[in-house]
């Protein structure tokens, strides 16, 4: 604050000093001061406040709004009454908020496996060929520039149960395909396929940059010790590849426990929809369907905490296993 | 592992990202959406589908937000960005916590109070109500702070000899020097915006003021969902972004390796 050599000083007070005559010099210099004070302000004003507003304004009282709600009982229209803390004790017994987080559990649990696995396989590939790996890695990573809407709505025409490509594949094999996403059992592992689908590529993408610098003598001394394929890959890839799987683990949980569009789209509004209900299509629901917008805000509340609790407890792990060299 | 095996593999995974699609296109031209064979194909579904819905006005709400939502982001947060790195004022760390304190709400809680507001200031089903929670972004500015502190400060302060205040070291000295950081960001936020679904789904009504994704949406259920036609919308809609990917697709995926490596 106080080094007058910063750039942001020289332009705001420019050379009020070392002048004759006292007084009236330091009256001048008092208004001088006082005017450049007030045009410093301003000048912070005209830099923060396009973002700074908004952000009040749609997120910081929304936030605080949010919470004032959840203490509520209320409909959307009618008059809102106090209960405390009433939501979060009645959501303690409420089935199926439960059971649509243990949905949201289950899809992270399906899902994280399958984009990790598939996303390493492909980046170890990828790693290994020089000729055309910039266009294997642009295919791969076409599905994530794709909607989520589109890659659902695509995702629901394949694994329609009659009339798609996968179960008439299936049934050339003899196999009776299931309903898929008309299917209570079978609508949660179609949401987690569609999903796993679209987020390879960019698995893959931050675990190949991740490999990139992973020095090559290492592993060639690694490998003239003797150290096999194996034992190069577990004692020296993984561990240097620690910090872009944390990475991809924490922004994997926090994006799924937020999952909504894909689901929303598969499976809100058939057979399957109360058995494949996600956290935030409960939200959802119980706001613009069912009227009990203080149920849906203590949830969402409920939502945060666990989302922060994993992160948190994620990063105090990662001491334990991620090798930031 | 031999390199034919190694390229048999990619090119098996190549196939299964890239079938879904290749399928997608055929139903979209096929009566139905169930592509018989000989093929018989006709562009009837793409027909119906500007019959469903108004599709032209659709496409044309989804650019103009994506572009009016990323524009305004960017000039937003490179403005704080500048603010946060190159100007001294009280306060300055925790007005800055308090940015990356909104960084951390997700959408799901936003979202309920967020209608609520829109609907006292009676912007539910408007332009404004759909780009109003889109204009900044606390990400944004954080990302281009670290920008524009990689810029050394004797730059500005050479423009600053020549008389130049912030707002000309701003816009001509510390935003050329940013572009790369800028493009990256544009890259998202322009992604974000055109796929957007929860909050055009929650704000919107009128088919006049969708975007792509919620019109596509809404054409599933719309007589016993007609295959052909929700397929012929994808492809549609597909298609801008795959053009915009197609041009600038190495700075894409340099973009998103980069977010992963600290």
């Amino acid at each position: 604050m106080s080094e007058t050599t910063s750039p942001a000083r020289a332009l705001d007070e420019p050379a009020a000093a070392g002048r004759a005559r006292p007084a009236a010099a330091v009256r001048a210099a008092g208004r001088r001061t006082a005017g450049a004070r007030l045009r410093k302000a301003g000048t912070v004003v005209l830099f923060l406040a396009p973002s700074a507003v908004p952000l009040v304004l749609f997120t910081l009282v929304p936030m605080v709004g949010s919470l004032w709600v959840s203490l509520h009982e209320w409909n959307l229209i009618g008059a809102m009454r106090w209960v405390g803390l009433g939501n979060y004790a009645a959501l303690l017994r409420d089935g199926d908020a439960w059971r649509a987080l243990g949905n949201t559990v289950l899809y992270i649990a399906g899902y994280l496996p399958l984009v990790y696995v598939g996303g390493l396989g492909l980046a170890l590939a990828l790693n290994r060929v020089t000729r055309g790996r910039d266009l294997f890695r642009g295919v791969y990573f076409l599905p994530v520039v794709t909607s989520w809407v589109v890659v659902a709505l695509i995702w629901k025409w394949l694994l329609n149960p009659s009339e798609g490509i996968v179960n008439k594949i299936l049934a050339l094999l003899g196999i009776d395909g299931p309903g898929w996403w008309t299917s209570d059992t079978w609508a949660l592992p179609s949401v987690i396929i569609a999903s796993a689908w679209k987020d390879l590529g960019f698995v893959m993408v931050i675990l190949l940059a991740g490999l990139q610098a992973v020095p090559g003598d290492v592993l060639e001394a690694a490998r003239v010790d003797g150290a096999g394929a194996w034992r190069r890959f577990r004692h020296i890839v993984l561990p240097l590849l620690s910090p872009s799987t944390f990475f991809v683990l924490v922004i994997s949980c926090i994006s799924g426990f937020q999952v909504f569009d894909q689901v929303y789209v598969m499976t809100s509004g058939g057979p399957a929809a109360a058995a494949s209900e996600v956290a935030v299509e409960r939200v959802y629901d119980l706001t613009f369907r069912y009227g009990r917008v203080g149920d849906a805000s203590a949830l969402s509340w409920v939502l945060f905490l666990v989302i922060l609790l994993v992160t948190v407890v994620q990063v105090r792990l990662q001491r334990r296993w991620v090798d930031y060299g | 592992m031999g390199n034919r095996l190694l390229y048999a593999a990619l090119v098996v995974a190549g196939l299964v990202t890239l079938a879904p699609f290749g399928w997608t296109l055929l139903s979209s031209l096929s009566d139905g959406g169930v592509p018989g064979w000989p093929l018989d194909p006709s562009l009837g579904a793409y027909g119906d589908l500007l019959r469903a819905i108004p599709f032209w006005r659709v496409l044309l709400n989804s650019v103009v937000v994506a572009a009016v939502s990323t524009g305004l982001q960017v000039l937003t947060s490179s403005m704080a960005a500048y603010g946060f790195a190159r100007l001294d004022f009280p306060l300055k760390d925790a007005v800055f916590v308090v940015y990356l304190a909104t960084l951390m709400v997700p959408m799901q809680v936003l979202v309920v109070p967020l209608f609520i507001e829109m609907r006292t200031f009676d912007l539910v089903d408007t332009y404004a109500g759909l780009l109003a929670p889109t204009v900044a972004s606390a990400f944004g500015v954080f990302f281009l702070r670290q920008a524009v502190r990689q810029v050394p400060r004797e730059l500005d302060e050479a423009a600053v000899m020549d008389g130049a205040g912030h707002v000309r070291v701003f816009a001509s000295v510390v935003l050329p020097l940013i572009r790369p950081a800028l493009a990256t960001f544009t890259i998202f936020a322009f992604m974000a915006s055109w796929n957007a679904f929860l909050w055009p789904l929650v704000i919107l009504r009128s088919p006049e003021f969708m975007t792509l994704p919620l019109g596509l949406a809404t054409l599933q259920g719309q007589f016993t969902t007609r295959w052909d036609v929700v397929m012929a919308g994808s492809v549609v809609s597909v298609l801008p972004i795959l053009v915009v990917y197609v041009l600038a697709q190495r700075h894409v995926i340099a973009s998103v390796a980069r977010t992963g490596l600290k």
